[in-house]
C-alpha cells in the first residue's frame, strides 16, 4: 500500500453505529470540536426510520476550503456496527483508515489489503471501567472519540471543553466522560503512531458562523415573525420545527409575572386538523403556522385550496423527505415541488420559498409570514431533511430591530367607520388584486363577511354566475403577478454573464453546486450560475434564462420537477433545459453535478 | 342565491339591552326546503342571541359542508362567518379560538359532517374541551346529495326509498358523554321553548357545549317508518327536565316544585334552573346521565334536554396556560425577542 500523503483539513470521517446507543451526541461533540478549531465542517446524520437496533451513520466532511456539500470517498471510518461491517469496510477509499472495535477478532474475510486497520478494544476498555451495560455502551462512544481525536490530531482540550458544555447541567457526568476519552487516547498512543497523515489543524476559517440545523432556525424564525399559534402533527423530518418553536417559546414567550404563555402550541389529531387550525387562527388575526412533510401536505390539500380561494394567509413549512408514499422517510429529496406549487384541486398555485442555509431558513420563515399576510394566501417554505435535520455551518441568524411586520391589508374599526363605500372583502380597491380583510370582533355592525370555499362575489356573497366567478379567479391570477414582485430575488454567482450556459439550482443543492463551479472552472469549464429563492419566478430568473442558450437545472428528484415548473410557468422550449439529477436519498455531491454536466457537454452542447 | 331581507325595521320594535332589535340578529332568507327543521334552529339561535343581548361581533359562526352548514348565512349577518370544508369545522374553530379567546364560537354541523367525515375532528375538539357551542342539526340523512342514510340514522329506520337501515346509528350525544364532554344535551327543532334556553346555557358554558338537535328533513326523511320524522319524534320525545336559563344578575321567574328542582350556577354567574322529571338523574353526575340516556333508549324514547354539565370545566386555553390577553391582540413589541436575544442564541450554537 502506498503511503498516505499528508492531507490536512480535507477529509471525510464516518461513524457507523447502531441507532439508539447514544452515539449521536458523541459524534456531534466530535464535529463541534473540529468546528471550534476554526475548520469548516458539515456533519450529516444518516439514520433509519427506527428507534433502536438499526444501522445509523454520522458523516463529517472537514473542508478548509469551506465546501459544505457532501463528498463521496471516506477517509476514515469508525465501524462499531457488526451488521454492516462488510459494507462499511468496502466504503473506505483505497488508502483510507478503518477504525474498529478490536475486543473481538476481525476475521480474515474483512481484511482489505488497500486500507489501514486500527483496532481499539473499545468495549473491553468500557467493560473494565463501567458496570452497567448501558454505561459501557455510552462510554464506548466516547472512547472512540478519544481515539479518533488523537489519530486526527484534534485538540483534546477543545474536545474536553465541548464535553463540559454538553454536560453542564449534569456535571457529575463530566469526569467519567473525560476518563473514557482518556482511555481512547491512551489506546492509540500506546499502540499506533499518531497523528495520521490525514489530520486536522487549527485554522481561523469559520468566522462568526454557527452550527445549527434548519428546523431549529425555522422554529426561531416563526417566533421572531410573531407567530402565536402553532398546530402540527408529528412527521419526520419536520417534527423538530415544532419542537424548536416550543422549546424557544418556553424561553422567550412566557410572561415572567404570570407564567402564562404568549403562544398556543397544539399537537393536532392529523395534518388536516393542523392546517385547519392554522387557517382558523390566521382568519382570526393571529400569525400561525404548521410544519409537515410530503405525506402531510398531501393530506392538507383540501384545506390548501380553501386558503387559496378564500384568501386566508397560511405559513406552511414543508421539510421534504424521500417519496413517493411513505418512501424513504429518513432520507432527503427535493421531490415535492410540483405537488407543493400546485397543491389542491382546481386552478391553484402557491408561493414557495427555497432556503439553502439555516440562516435563510430563519430569514425566509419570517419572510413567509410577511408574504402570506401581504398576499393573503398560503406560502410554503420548502426545506428538506438534509437542511432541516442536519447541523450546518451557517452565517448567524440576523434580526433587524427596525423591521416591522407586514401584516397586510387589515381594516381596523376606525377604518371601517371612516369608509364611505360598503366594505367588500374581495374587492380590488388598489389595483394590485389584493383586497382588504377584517378580523372577527372588530366592529359591532361593520365589516362582517362570510368566508367560504364556494364561489363568491366581491362582497363574499355566494354566486355561481360565470361572470362573477371569472372576475374572482382572474383577480387571483393577477395577484400571482403581484406576488412575483414581492418574492426574494435570485442570487447570482458572477458579476456579469460569461457563458451561454447557465446552471440553475435552489435549496440544499447550493453547497454542492458552488463546489462544482470550482471543480469545473479548474478544468476550464466556465458557466454562469443562478440560485432561485422563490416561486413564482422573479423577473430576474426569466431574464437569466433568456440570456443563456442552455440552462442546466440541478435538482434532487427523478422527474426534474423544477425544470417542469420553469417550462410551465415561463413557456420555455424544453430543449433548452437540461437536467442534473440526484435522487438516491443522499444529498447531492459536487462530483455528481460535475460529471453529469460533463456528460451533457460531451453530447455537443 | 342569497335573497336580501329588507333592512328597514319598524321603530316600535323592542331593542335589547345593547340596543339591537331581533332583526339585527337575522341573516339572509333561507334557501332550505319549506318546513326544514334547520330553519327553526336558526330561529332559536337568533332568539337566544337577541335575548342575551349579545353584541353581534362578539360571536363567530362556523360550519362545515351540508344543508346544516349553510344555515350560518341565515342568522347573525353582523357576525363573521366561516363555511369551511366538509367535516373540518372543529379544527377551524380550534384555531380561531386560540387566536382570540374573547369571542363566542358557534359551530354548526350536520350528522354527515360530524358523525362521518368529521368524526375525528369532533372527538378531538371534545378531548381538548374547546370553548365552543357545537350544534349538530341532526336529520339522519344527507340532504344536499338527495337523502342517503347518514351515520346517525337509527337501526331499522326506513328511508324515503323504503329500505331499512341495516347499521347501528351513532348517538352523538351518547358519544360526547362517553368522551367526557363538559356540556351535553339533546333537543328538537320543534321545541323552541327548550332549545332557546339550552343554546343560551351552552353559550355561557366555558368549554365544549354539545347540542344534538333532531331536525327533521322534510324532503328526504319525514316519511312513515323514519325515526327522525316530525311525527315519530313528537310521539317519542321524553324530556330530562323543564329547563330554563337565567342570565347573570337576573332573577328567576319560574317557581318549580322544590322536590325536583335544581339550580346550577355557571362560570359567568348565570344560572340554569331545572325541574327534574326523573329523580335518579343528576345533571352534574355523568354516570347518571349515561344511565338516564340508556334507559330512555331502551324504552324507545327520544330523550331531550340537558344531559350533563361539568361546572368545573377547564377549557383548552386553561389547559395550555395562555395569557389572558387574546393572542391576536399581542403586538410585535411583545412577540419579537429582538436582535440582542438572537445574538445570545447564535452564541449558543458556536
Amino acid at each position: 500500500m502506498k503511503e498516505q500523503e499528508l492531507l490536512v483539513n480535507d477529509l471525510v470521517v464516518r461513524f457507523s453505529n447502531v441507532n439508539g446507543t447514544g452515539s449521536a451526541s458523541a459524534n456531534e461533540m466530535f464535529a463541534k470540536s473540529i468546528f471550534r478549531m476554526g475548520i469548516p465542517v458539515t456533519p450529516k446524520n444518516i439514520f433509519p426510520s427506527n428507534i433502536q437496533g438499526l444501522p445509523t451513520w454520522y458523516e463529517i466532511r472537514i473542508s478548509e476550503k469551506g465546501y459544505l456539500g457532501r463528498r463521496a470517498g471516506i477517509d476514515l471510518l469508525v465501524g462499531v456496527n457488526p451488521q454492516v461491517l462488510r459494507r462499511d469496510i468496502d466504503s473506505v477509499r483505497p488508502g483510507g483508515y478503518f477504525v474498529y472495535d478490536s475486543s473481538k477478532k476481525l476475521y480474515d474475510e474483512f481484511i482489505r489489503d488497500d486500507i489501514n486497520y486500527i483496532g481499539i478494544p473499545m468495549i473491553s476498555l468500557a467493560m473494565g471501567e463501567y458496570e452497567s451495560a448501558r454505561l459501557q455502551q455510552l462510554f464506548k462512544n466516547i472512547i472512540y472519540v478519544g481515539a479518533v481525536a488523537t489519530l486526527l490530531d484534534v485538540e483534546i482540550d477543545v474536545v474536553k471543553e465541548v464535553i463540559a458544555e454538553q454536560f453542564a447541567k449534569k456535571p457529575k457526568l463530566i469526569e467519567p466522560n473525560y476518563k473514557a476519552l482518556q482511555l481512547g487516547i491512551d489506546a492509540v498512543k500506546e499502540n499506533y503512531s499518531y497523528p495520521l497523515n490525514v489530520r486536522v489543524e487549527r485554522r481561523d476559517k469559520v468566522g462568526d458562523s454557527i452550527l445549527i440545523d434548519g428546523n431549529t432556525a425555522c422554529g426561531l424564525g416563526a417566533i421572531y415573525a410573531g407567530a402565536t399559534v402553532m398546530a402540527w402533527y408529528p412527521i419526520t423530518p419536520s417534527t423538530s420545527v415544532a419542537k424548536a418553536f416550543e422549546t424557544y417559546c418556553k424561553k422567550l414567550r412566557v410572561d415572567p409575572e404570570t407564567g402564562k404563555k404568549q403562544y398556543a402550541f397544539i399537537q393536532a389529531e392529523d395534518e388536516l386538523a393542523a392546517i385547519g387550525m392554522v387557517i382558523g387562527a390566521t382568519w382570526n388575526g393571529a400569525r400561525s403556522f404548521t410544519a409537515t412533510s410530503g405525506p402531510g401536505v398531501s393530506l392538507m390539500n383540501e384545506f390548501i385550496g380553501l386558503s387559496y380561494f378564500a384568501e386566508i394567509p397560511v405559513v406552511l413549512i414543508n421539510v421534504e423527505r424521500g417519496g413517493p408514499s411513505t418512501g424513504m422517510p429518513t432520507r432527503t429529496q427535493q421531490a415535492d415541488l410540483i405537488s407543493s406549487a400546485y397543491a389542491s384541486h382546481g386552478d391553484t398555485k402557491h408561493p414557495l420559498l427555497f432556503p439553502s442555509t439555516p440562516a435563510e431558513c430563519f430569514e425566509h420563515t419570517v419572510k413567509a409570514f410577511d408574504l402570506a399576510d401581504r398576499l393573503q394566501t398560503l406560502v410554503m417554505l420548502i426545506s428538506d431533511l438534509d437542511l432541516g435535520m442536519n447541523n450546518h455551518m451557517s452565517p448567524p441568524l440576523k434580526w433587524d430591530d427596525d423591521k416591522k411586520y407586514d401584516l397586510g391589508k387589515v381594516l381596523s374599526a376606525q377604518d371601517l367607520e371612516e369608509m364611505e363605500k360598503p366594505f367588500g372583502r374581495y374587492l380590488d380597491v388598489d389595483g394590485d388584486a389584493i383586497p382588504y380583510r377584517t378580523i372577527p370582533g372588530t366592529h359591532p355592525t361593520k365589516g362582517s363577511f362570510f368566508t367560504r370555499g364556494t364561489s363568491h362575489d366581491e362582497y363574499a356573497k355566494y354566486s355561481e354566475l360565470g361572470e362573477v366567478y371569472l372576475r374572482n379567479v382572474d383577480r387571483l391570477a393577477q395577484k400571482w403577478e403581484t406576488a412575483k414582485t414581492l418574492v426574494p430575488q435570485p442570487e447570482f454567482y458572477q458579476k456579469e454573464n460569461r457563458s451561454d450556459i447557465g446552471m440553475l439550482f435552489f435549496g440544499t443543492t447550493t453547497y454542492a453546486a458552488m463546489e462544482a463551479m470550482d471543480l469545473l472552472e479548474a478544468e476550464g469549464i466556465v458557466l454562469d450560475s443562478i440560485r432561485v429563492k422563490a416561486f413564482p419566478f422573479h423577473a430576474q430568473v426569466e431574464d437569466f434564462i433568456e440570456k443563456h442558450k442552455q440552462i442546466i437545472v440541478v435538482e434532487q428528484n427523478r422527474d426534474a420537477q423544477f425544470r417542469s415548473l420553469l417550462i410551465n410557468e415561463m413557456d420555455l422550449d424544453p430543449v433548452r433545459l437540461l437536467s442534473v439529477l440526484n435522487y438516491d436519498g443522499t444529498p447531492i455531491t459536487a462530483l455528481t453535478i460535475k460529471s453529469q454536466i460533463e456528460k451533457h457537454m460531451a453530447v455537443a452542447m | 342565491m342569497s335573497y336580501v331581507k329588507p333592512l328597514f325595521h319598524h321603530p316600535s320594535l323592542k331593542k335589547n339591552k345593547v340596543g339591537y332589535v331581533k332583526a339585527d340578529y337575522e341573516g339572509v332568507i333561507s334557501t332550505l326546503c319549506a318546513g326544514c327543521g334547520h330553519d327553526s334552529i336558526s330561529g332559536a339561535i337568533v332568539q337566544a342571541c337577541y335575548e342575551i343581548s349579545l353584541e353581534p361581533h362578539r360571536l363567530a359562526k362556523l360550519s362545515g359542508i351540508g344543508c346544516s352548514s349553510k344555515t350560518p348565512t341565515y342568522f347573525l349577518s353582523n357576525s363573521h362567518g366561516f363555511n369551511s370544508v366538509h367535516g373540518r369545522m372543529p379544527s377551524i374553530t380550534t384555531g380561531a379560538n386560540m387566536a382570540n379567546k374573547e369571542l363566542i364560537y358557534l359551530g354548526v354541523s350536520g350528522d354527515g359532517d360530524t358523525a362521518s367525515i368529521g368524526m375525528g375532528q369532533f372527538v378531538h375538539a371534545i378531548r381538548r374541551n374547546l370553548n365552543m357551542v357545537y350544534i349538530v342539526m341532526n336529520n339522519g340523512c344527507y340532504g344536499l346529495t338527495k337523502g342517503q342514510d347518514s351515520a346517525t340514522a337509527d337501526f331499522g329506520s326506513i328511508s324515503k326509498a323504503g329500505s331499512d337501515n341495516p347499521y347501528q346509528g351513532i348517538d352523538l350525544a351518547g358519544l360526547a358523554l362517553e368522551l367526557n364532554a363538559t356540556f351535553v344535551g339533546r333537543s328538537f327543532s320543534g321545541d323552541k321553548s327548550q332549545l332557546v334556553p339550552m343554546i343560551k346555557a351552552a353559550m355561557a358554558h366555558p368549554g365544549f357545549a354539545f347540542l344534538d338537535v333532531i331536525s327533521p328533513c322534510v324532503t328526504f326523511n319525514n316519511n312513515k317508518g323514519s325515526t327522525k320524522s316530525y311525527s315519530h319524534v313528537r310521539a317519542h320525545i321524553e324530556e330530562t327536565s323543564i329547563f330554563d336559563f337565567v342570565p347573570h344578575q337576573e332573577a328567576l321567574t319560574v317557581e318549580y316544585d322544590k322536590g325536583t328542582s335544581k339550580e346550577l350556577e355557571l362560570f359567568d354567574g348565570s344560572k340554569i334552573q331545572l325541574s327534574k322529571l326523573a329523580p335518579e338523574w343528576d345533571p352534574t353526575d355523568r354516570f347518571s346521565a349515561v344511565n338516564r340516556l340508556h334507559e330512555a333508549k331502551a324504552n324507545g324514547q327520544i330523550l331531550t334536554g340537558l344531559y350533563y354539565i361539568n361546572t368545573e370545566s377547564e377549557d383548552l386555553h386553561g389547559k395550555l396556560g395562555t395569557v389572558d390577553q387574546p393572542l391576536n391582540k399581542l403586538q410585535q413589541e411583545a412577540l419579537c425577542p429582538g436582535s440582542e436575544k438572537l445574538e445570545e442564541i447564535n452564541a449558543s450554537f458556536r
